[in-house]
């Protein structure tokens, strides 16, 4: 706090099933996420998605990705290879070298 | 948030939370119950027999690689003694089935399975390409549909296969069951729920051993698996899921996971209910000979392998037809009334028995249909011309009149 240069923590973001079509068609981000949202509040997992959609979204079609402000409905969201469900969403707090995939379940073969 | 334990067997770490009954399971755990409940699923419907040669539907994408995938192991694991082979289907999509196909090819090679790919343009002479040039990008999934039913069919033909497993999923069936519902379509909505459809009149049985496997599974499977699958848009029809009941059933799972498989199963229940003549064709006759050709709003349409996977804005379509019905309803409670004067449930009976759109088509069409061929091609229909037949019979006279 009261640096000038907000720290940050370092992450590894993927994409699959598709979704990496958002995003330059590229699967894997190494992410500088600052550790805190505007508020202050330690950086969470809602703070990452509207991170990527700020940063890395390389795709107008935003609402394949994120509707109603929250993660489109069936792509599915795994922290550190578990189902977020677990870990509490939108909630979880991010955490150094944690790696967050991604992936659709939307598109077809 | 301390890391939860797997419910199964309580020494991993807990990673997934299965959408069904909310268990927590670790990756070993799951990736055996998963396999587990699908051989479940074959012997209690009795889908296959010792020796018999069946064909995977395969798209390389993830419900199909994950079918693979699956038979391969059970069929292992409990002997049931199959031939399993590979069936591609080759729509004829520059950029879009070639780079799937070469993830078929991938496969055959990682399951140890033959694979034979059948083209659209050796079948019909016309790939997608082609026909999208010719027609244009709308309608197009109705030709590709009705082309790739036939083509499954044709392609085990040539194989000599009498069996073809599709990876259709429970958020496919859901969706199926809700759009039949939605519709009135009760002898569809039979259908579509059984598990085997074709019978001994039929060539070619199809059957989906992934009925009861949700998709989230599915691809966690393919996930922890490490599975090497393709995902991608069809070309022509991007963001099919847009605005569609798929979306639909994606946020009823949101809000409550087990809505899928209840929807399933109450899709089940509903096809008994379903009057002997019609609901007799379920588990006998394809989609494409219960009814006169239904174009676009036909289940036939979607992108990959998958037919549940309808093409888009069919919601938006549904939408307006019920608003049409409801201002064609009003125009008759207008009518009854006058009719009905002093009579006060006049008119709600008029009501009840009118809506039924698509629904008198269909279960009158069951009743009187007879099962025979198509006189130009040979293959099963309830038509004089098949489905195949008639839209190339189009795309025919179209070529002709450009080549004018």
């Amino acid at each position: 706090m009261g640096s000038e240069s907000a720290a940050t923590i370092p992450i590894t973001v993927d994409f699959s099933g598709g979704l990496e079509m958002l995003f330059d068609n590229q699967r894997r981000y190494l992410i500088s996420l600052p550790v805190t949202d505007e508020s202050g509040k330690a950086a969470n997992i809602a703070f990452l998605i509207e991170h990527l959609c700020k940063h890395y979204m390389k795709d107008p079609r935003a609402d394949l990705f994120v509707l109603d402000g929250h993660i489109r409905p069936g792509i599915l969201v795994l922290i550190n290879d578990a189902d977020w469900e677990l870990e509490g969403e939108e909630a979880y707090e991010i955490k150094s070298k944690d790696n967050i995939l991604f992936v659709s379940t939307l598109h077809g073969g | 948030m301390a890391p939860a334990l797997c419910a199964n067997c309580n020494t991993e770490r807990a990673l997934i939370k299965r959408p069904k009954n909310h268990a927590k399971l670790c990756k070993a755990c799951f990736i055996k119950v998963f396999e587990e409940e699908v051989h479940h699923t074959i012997i209690s419907s009795r889908l296959f027999h010792r020796g018999e040669k069946v064909a995977i539907g395969a798209s390389g994408g993830k419900d199909s690689t994950v079918l693979a995938s699956v038979l391969k192991i059970l069929n292992e694991r409990y002997d049931y003694g199959l031939e399993l082979v590979l069936l591609s289907i080759d729509e004829g999509i520059k950029g879009y089935r070639d780079d799937s196909l070469e993830t078929v090819k991938r496969n055959a090679v990682q399951y140890d399975m033959p694979l034979k790919v059948v083209g659209y343009d050796e079948l019909y002479g016309w790939t997608m390409d082609q026909v999208v040039a010719t027609i244009g990008k709308k309608g197009n999934c109705t030709y590709c549909g009705v082309f790739r039913r036939q083509a499954l069919d044709r392609g085990s033909k040539m194989l000599g296969i009498k069996h073809v497993v599709t990876g259709h999923n429970a958020d496919d069936i859901a969706e199926t069951v809700l759009m039949n519902l939605l519709r009135g379509d009760l002898a569809r909505l039979s259908r579509s729920t059984s598990i085997v459809t074709g019978d001994s009149r039929s060539e070619v049985k199809r059957s989906k051993p992934l009925k009861y496997s949700y998709e989230k599974e599915i691809v966690l499977y393919a996930h922890h698996k490490k599975l090497d699958y393709f995902s991608t848009e069809c070309i022509y029809s991007p963001e099919a899921f847009r605005g569609s009941a798929r979306s639909l059933i994606k946020q009823l799972e949101r809000v409550r996971a087990t809505a899928i498989l209840d929807i399933v199963r109450s899709g089940e229940d509903m096809a008994r209910l379903v009057p002997r003549d019609t609901s007799s064709s379920c588990s006998c006759k394809e989609q494409k000979n219960a009814a006169p050709i239904a174009l676009a709003e036909d289940d036939v349409g979607g992108c990959g392998s998958q037919n549940g996977r309808t093409p888009g804005n069919e919601m938006a379509a549904m939408d307006k037809q019920l608003r049409d019905n409801e201002v064609h309803e009003k125009f008759e409670i207008d009518v009854a009334k006058v009719i009905s004067e002093g009579k006060k449930t006049g008119p709600e009976k008029q009501q009840w028995g009118l809506p039924t759109r698509n629904g008198n088509s269909a279960t009158g069409a069951v009743g009187g249909q007879v099962l025979g061929n198509c006189e130009r091609c040979g293959y099963m229909s309830s038509q004089a011309t098949c489905q195949a037949c008639t839209l190339l019979d189009g795309l025919n006279k179209n070529r002709a009149q450009i080549q004018i």
